[in-house]
């Protein structure tokens, strides 16, 4: 461990002296590339590949799907729109290395980064160079602690509260274990809320277990924990490659119960090799469910299948939603391309409070200073292996 | 009820740990390296498995068996190749180096072939297991097989030890690298047939792993390979009796801690415990305490 330790440590450090030549070098191209370029540069961060790739690719596809609309409509104020997306395989270090690589191609404005943990530390780069950012999913509070972001999904907080609220206002149950991640600031931070709000609530939180991102396999344990203090509802507040591990660990020890998660549990349909029967009747909190039949949800489906073959999740309806906010708050700010990047931001930040943008993941979605989103929150039940509206 | 599902969880988990420790121990004792990159031939070792089960639809034992067999040729190529040349180097800070060296290596070269994604892997036990107790006690298929599997390989590897010519050799060498060369034993042999039993092992143990715990992803070897490395050294390393029992109790205190303590706290209590083992007893439980010849 500790070899490994003092080896990510050299290379950490590695990585921070190539980023400082990064920005070194930034300063000079910008300005060149800025004046003579006539399209607007948005750039994306998220995990293409590793345990959250779910959410990246959605991420990447649904703001595809919106520049290549907007696009063929004549684009913002006239200017076309370029969309580039970097992996950072939900690592903060990759994140970091991937908003530099980012900046050396030209971003003006930033949609992510996808993941809390990565966004977290994105955002401090971001603040320094009054880079203008709309996280689509990233919930930790941290993650847009800074007047420059702003998200388009629900903080932690609200994640927390809006369930204790939806099990208790639904009667779903009266007692609930939890299994969470002690080691990821968005588990930790959702749990913190939904103790909060569930004491308020009369729920009674009969079993609270952790577990780690170094022992995250074996749940049989907090699985015994939670069967045994009687719990009706078992509440999961994590991503979906665990949960998925802990459903199957779940039917193996005989335990049938009630799983209900957040939109960390989005994608659990997609993971490779996963019995996907075993994740019948799980809930899970989401602004978006591909089978609302509205008519801009229904379009937006309809497109998306046609052009990646796969039904879009809640994160490529976020996705989407960011791209048509941004364009929102460009048109309100009129903003051009040949703006300097801290310019952009100065005039994104005050237009994002002015708009209301009927999004897929909500509508009459409004912005406040602090960059939360106001809108309702929604739950889906899983059932014949589709997300259905409750 | 409860305290015995844990107890067995405790010695499926720990078994695990076992088996990847005797590879640990078996090379620490008779090369008297730590091979770093054990961890991650259990890793590919689960991987050669699943793609046998899933793109050529193998029955799970023959594939169970290739990837005994692939992890037995790479852990030969890997100490001839990285470690073989470094033997007789001034620092034995090389071959250490070098070993967690190729960990990284195999780590990323998984990480090109199979990619970052998360797999769900199929078990190799159709065997659903034992309900007991009227449905209050449940052993999975998994964790019985894996307890079995681990006590075969430990007694199986005593007797060879003991009993047999090459483990004779092995014995010899560990002693005395020198002498048994000088009585005609072939240490490189003896010590490549040391990775090779290592490894194959390691394929064993990567199955079972990723059995009870389907999933597997190129860093799925890391920190099972260094709760195991703890588990030699509590045990003693260098002592295959020691490696066995440092595995079951790590396993055990790992789940009971998580259990009865806090699952927040579990590997901190683990870590913890090694450290007053070794305070109390610097070997290691089995460890010998050979006195250094000057």
């Amino acid at each position: 461990m500790k070899m490994k330790r003092v080896a990510s440590l050299m290379l950490a450090s590695v990585l921070a002296v190539g980023s400082l030549a990064a920005c070194g070098n930034d300063s000079g191209s910008e300005g060149g590339e800025s004046a003579s370029s006539d399209t607007f540069k948005i750039g994306g961060i998220g995990p293409t590949t590793g345990d959250a790739a779910a959410y990246g690719i959605a991420v990447q596809n649904g703001a595809q799907l919106a520049v290549d609309e907007i696009n063929a409509d004549g684009g913002i104020n006239g200017k076309q729109i370029e969309f580039k997306f970097e992996d950072d395989q939900n690592d903060s270090e990759k994140s970091v290395n991937a908003y530099n690589t980012l900046k050396d191609w030209g971003m003006q404005m930033l949609v992510g980064t996808v993941t809390s943990t990565p966004c977290t530390a994105v955002v401090e780069e971001t603040h320094k160079d009054n880079m203008y950012q709309l996280t689509p999913s990233a919930t930790a509070v941290e993650s847009i602690q800074y007047d420059n972001a702003f998200r388009i999904c629900f903080s932690d907080p609200s994640q927390g509260t809006a369930s204790a609220d939806y099990i208790a206002d639904n009667g779903l149950a009266t007692k609930v274990a939890v299994i969470y991640n002690s080691s990821d600031v968005y588990s930790s931070g959702i749990y913190q809320n939904f103790a909060t709000e569930a004491q308020a609530k009369g729920l009674e939180v009969v079993a609270a277990e952790a577990f780690t991102a170094d022992s995250k396999t074996d749940f049989s344990v907090q699985l015994q924990k939670a069967k045994d203090s009687g719990a009706e509802l078992v509440f999961l507040p994590i991503y979906y490659q665990e949960a998925s591990l802990i459903l199957t660990q779940a039917d193996r020890m005989g335990f049938d119960t009630t799983f209900f998660g957040c939109d960390g549990l989005d994608g659990i349909l997609d993971v490779e090799g996963f019995d996907t029967s075993l994740a019948e009747g799980v809930m899970l909190l989401t602004p978006f469910t591909a089978d609302a039949q509205d008519e801009k949800t229904q379009t937006f489906v309809k497109a998306y299948e046609e052009a990646f073959e796969i039904a879009p999740i809640q994160f490529a309806a976020d996705a989407y939603d960011c791209i048509y906010a941004i364009k929102a708050a460009a048109e309100q700010a009129e903003i051009t391309p040949d703006m300097s990047v801290s310019d952009l931001c100065d005039a994104m930040k005050t237009a994002m409070t002015e708009i209301t943008i009927d999004g897929l993941t909500g509508s009459g979605i409004t912005w406040d200073e602090s960059g939360e989103p106001s809108k309702e929150a929604k739950a889906v039940i899983i059932s014949n292996g589709t997300y259905e509206a409750m | 009820m409860s305290f015995i599902s844990y107890l067995i969880n405790g010695l499926s988990l720990g078994s695990v740990y076992a088996i990847i420790a005797l590879g640990y121990t078996m090379v620490y004792g008779i090369a008297k390296m730590l091979n770093f990159a054990h961890g991650d031939v259990i890793m590919i070792g689960a991987y050669v498995a699943l793609t046998c089960m899933t793109s050529a639809g193998l029955p799970p034992l023959v594939s169970v068996l290739i990837a005994v067999v692939a992890c037995t040729v790479l852990g030969v190529l890997i100490e001839r190749i990285a470690y073989k040349p470094l033997r007789n180097a001034a620092s034995p800070l090389a071959v250490l180096i070098t070993a967690i060296g190729v960990s990284y290596l195999l780590q990323n070269v998984a990480l090109l072939i199979f990619g970052a994604n998360n797999q769900s892997f199929q078990s190799v036990v159709s065997w659903a297991g034992l309900s007991l107790a009227g449905g209050a006690l449940n052993i999975t298929g998994e964790t019985i097989v894996t307890i079995v599997v681990c006590v075969i390989i430990m007694v199986g590897l005593m007797l060879f030890i003991r009993k047999s010519k090459a483990g004779q050799a092995m014995r010899a060498v560990s002693e005395d690298k020198g002498a048994a060369q000088l009585m005609g034993i072939n240490v490189n042999g003896t010590i490549a047939l040391t990775f090779a039993i290592g490894s194959a092992l390691a394929a064993v143990a990567g199955v079972l792993l990723c059995s009870a715990y389907p999933s597997l992803s190129p860093y799925t070897g890391a920190m099972p390979g260094i709760k195991a490395f703890v588990a030699a050294v509590f045990g003693g390393i260098g002592s295959i009796p020691g490696a066995f029992i440092g595995g079951i109790l790590l396993g055990v205190i790992e789940i009971l801690a998580r259990a009865y303590i806090s699952s927040q706290m579990a590997d901190a209590i683990v870590f913890a415990v090694l450290i007053i083992v070794l305070l109390v007893k610097p070997t290691g439980i089995l460890g010998k305490n050979v006195q250094e010849k000057v």
